[in-house]
């Protein structure tokens, strides 16, 4: 059984997945914010390398990935930070990434050095099922799990084709578009929700547009494993770009409160 | 996907899973119409009357005393628009008809592109929506205003270095949100399968024809075939009918900017690497961690710091060779080929002119050389102010 499917097994809840762009908006308060993040509540890390045409990803996370290239923030030393990472408390992480980073590192030693620096899974924003193989096989040799996105305009057979690649969890895109946060929850979810648990026994993640606490006790109803949470957390960031102090703390308030939202369910 | 898209290593769908869904359908439609009879009757009849298919071929006698070969330019430059532009947006355009599709979006570097796109958009009574970097608004807005008065929205798009890229992946974000109801009319012959096949597709009678009028006017083949190649769509239209004609050279001309040794430039094959970027596995100008580099030139039509795969391709195997030219080299030959022929050349179209002032003296007085003049130099003509005012 994987990290993943073990942790939801033990939780017997809805796992809180908070997501960072690794260095955003530097890599010091990157790391005093993930670790913030782990101190209020978070049962696992989505974390993301800046890339320059994330394309995605909405304004919010373009401008995070931005700062965070800015502050010279590079795959190589993003490594070294999800080692601090995990360092500080072995959370299972969750590595988002455009493939083309991949690609220039090698992806058999990008994987490897992802695995040893303690990540858990991967999953490329750019790589659709049909090219599943670019990834899985070599993250599977050095002991990673796979993850891919299921979306609300998938069919059952292209499902099926994740169900067979993954063997983390499925990250399943709420709505028809980029990451971001919005006011209501996308009317998708709850039918995508129903239908991936006719297919399969994975566990499920929903991300994509989660932006309240609301959304995330609503997510959690449908009878997801786990709730992503990008954007809305990323946007505590950009508004508190000249205090850092308040950031921390904007981030770690919200991240505690959807935590105990979760738990009261 | 039915198909990989590959053109060897090259090419393929690298984009996020969303958008799988739409480029199928794309895919699907694009088999289901490009060989029916009243789908190719119909576009037939609009490169015809609509955009004024088929182009000339013209010698370019005085410009060749200049450089001592014989020049025969394609005069795409005559199409309605303006540029080659309107025959993949009529191809596309008209495909998105016959899928049912409402709404377009496009991307734009130089503007022609958009204002293609436009043009089509109001002819089929399509709602139109054209991504522009804001720093290209700001230096072809004549192509602006042109847009609009086609009735498009012109969305100016301020991420990262506000020109083509950008607009690229707003586009694509944009369409991840509209998928159900809009057409991504794409401009060159790169980004995700099977974009790069159908724009060949509607470009190829650039070749086509060329291809015939050297025949008929010249009674053979020309020893060489040049095009400027930004993404690559007027390159890919005119050398796809010599690909198999092997005597015939196939040169591809990028945009040197300030010059090839300097960081401000576009010359992608030239200078890139291999990488992946906006859905294709293709050369990339990018750093050593996989970062899109910025590029800078003089002409917004070619500032890409990506190339459609197939030219990534047919850079590989050696069939074409591509080169660069720098700014400088592209004011000097806009001003030449005015002067000689009473005809201005697109900044972009001047790339492949420049390449041929190059090779002055080097080749034989009979050598026949046919140039893409992809798009006239109207919408230029304020830049080129800008750098070489008039006294």
């Amino acid at each position: 059984m994987g990290h993943y499917q073990n942790l939801f097994n033990q939780l017997n809840r809805t796992a809180l997945v908070p997501f960072f762009v690794i260095g955003d908006p530097d890599e010091e308060t990157s790391f005093e914010l993930v670790k913030t993040a782990i101190d209020s509540g978070a049962d696992v890390l989505e974390l993301g390398i800046p890339f320059s045409d994330p394309v995605a990803d909405g304004p919010t996370i373009q401008k995070a990935d931005i700062r965070a290239m800015k502050a010279k923030m590079t795959p190589a030393k993003a490594l070294a930070f999800i080692k601090r990472v995990s360092d500080y408390k072995p959370l299972p992480i969750g590595l988002l990434v455009y493939y083309n980073l991949v690609f220039q590192y090698g992806v058999e030693a990008f994987l490897a050095d992802f695995k040893e620096a303690g990540g858990t899974s991967v999953l490329v924003a750019d790589l659709s099922i049909d090219d599943a193989d670019e990834i899985a096989p070599a993250a599977t040799a050095v002991g990673l799990e796979t993850v891919f996105m299921v979306t609300p305009n998938m069919t059952d057979e292209r499902i099926q084709k994740v169900v067979e690649k993954t063997t983390g969890f499925i990250y399943t895109v709420s709505l028809l578009g980029t990451t971001g946060e919005r006011t209501g929850l996308s009317d998708r979810v709850k039918p995508l929700i129903s239908r991936l648990k006719g297919l399969t026994q994975q566990p499920i993640c929903v991300g994509f547009g989660i932006s309240t606490a609301e959304h995330a006790k609503e997510v959690a109803q449908a009878g997801a494993d786990g709730v992503i949470i990008g954007s809305r957390i990323v946007k505590f960031i950009e508004d508190n770009l000249d205090d850092t102090t308040e950031m921390k703390k904007q981030v770690g308030e919200y991240i505690d409160q959807v935590a105990k939202i979760i738990a009261r369910l | 996907m039915k198909h990989k898209g590959r053109y060897g290593t090259f090419g393929g769908f690298y984009v996020p899973e969303v958008l799988i869904p739409a480029l199928e359908d794309i895919e699907a439609g694009f088999e289901q119409y490009c060989n029916d009879p009243k789908f190719v009757e119909e576009l037939d009849d609009l490169y015809r009357n609509y955009a004024g298919r088929p182009s000339p071929l013209y010698h370019a006698k005085r410009f060749s005393e200049q450089v001592g070969f014989q020049v025969y330019v394609k005069r795409e430059d005559l199409l309605h628009g303006g540029a080659h532009k309107v025959n993949n947006a009529l191809g596309q355009g008209l495909l998105a008809k016959y899928m049912g599709k409402k709404k377009l979006i496009a991307e734009t570097g130089a503007g022609q592109h958009g204002l293609a796109t436009s043009m089509i958009g109001a002819l089929f009574g399509m709602q139109t929506k054209i991504f522009m970097g804001s720093v290209d608004v700001a230096r072809q807005n004549v192509n602006v205003h042109k847009m609009k008065l086609c009735g498009a929205e012109v969305i100016s798009v301020s991420g990262g270095t506000c020109t083509l890229k950008d607009a690229i992946n707003d586009a694509l974000r944009y369409w991840t949100s509209h998928i159900d109801d809009t057409f991504y009319l794409f401009g060159t012959a790169g980004g995700p399968h099977p974009f790069p096949t159908i724009v060949r597709h509607f470009q190829t009678p650039i070749g086509t024809e060329s291809r015939q009028q050297c025949l008929d006017q010249l009674g053979r083949l020309p020893d060489k075939v040049v095009a400027c190649v930004g993404g690559g769509s007027n390159a890919i239209g005119i050398f796809s009918s010599f690909i198999d004609d092997v005597d015939v050279e196939l040169i591809g001309v990028e945009g040197g900017g300030k010059g090839i040794e300097t960081d401000e430039h576009c010359a992608t094959l030239v200078k890139g690497s291999v990488g992946v970027l906006h859905g294709a596995q293709t050369y990339v100008l990018q750093d050593e961690n996989g970062q899109i580099h910025e590029t800078e030139c003089i002409s917004a039509g070619l500032d890409y710091p990506g190339v459609g795969p197939e030219h990534a391709y047919l850079k590989d195997s050696g069939r074409a060779e591509y080169t660069a030219v720098t700014d400088e080299q592209v004011l000097d030959v806009f001003e030449l080929f005015t002067r000689s022929e009473g005809i201005l050349p697109a900044l972009e179209s001047s790339h492949a002119l420049a390449y041929l002032v190059a090779q002055k003296g080097k080749l034989p007085k009979d050598t026949l050389v046919v140039v893409n003049l992809s798009g006239r130099g109207d919408k230029d003509v304020s830049i080129v102010e800008e750098h070489r005012p008039m006294i």
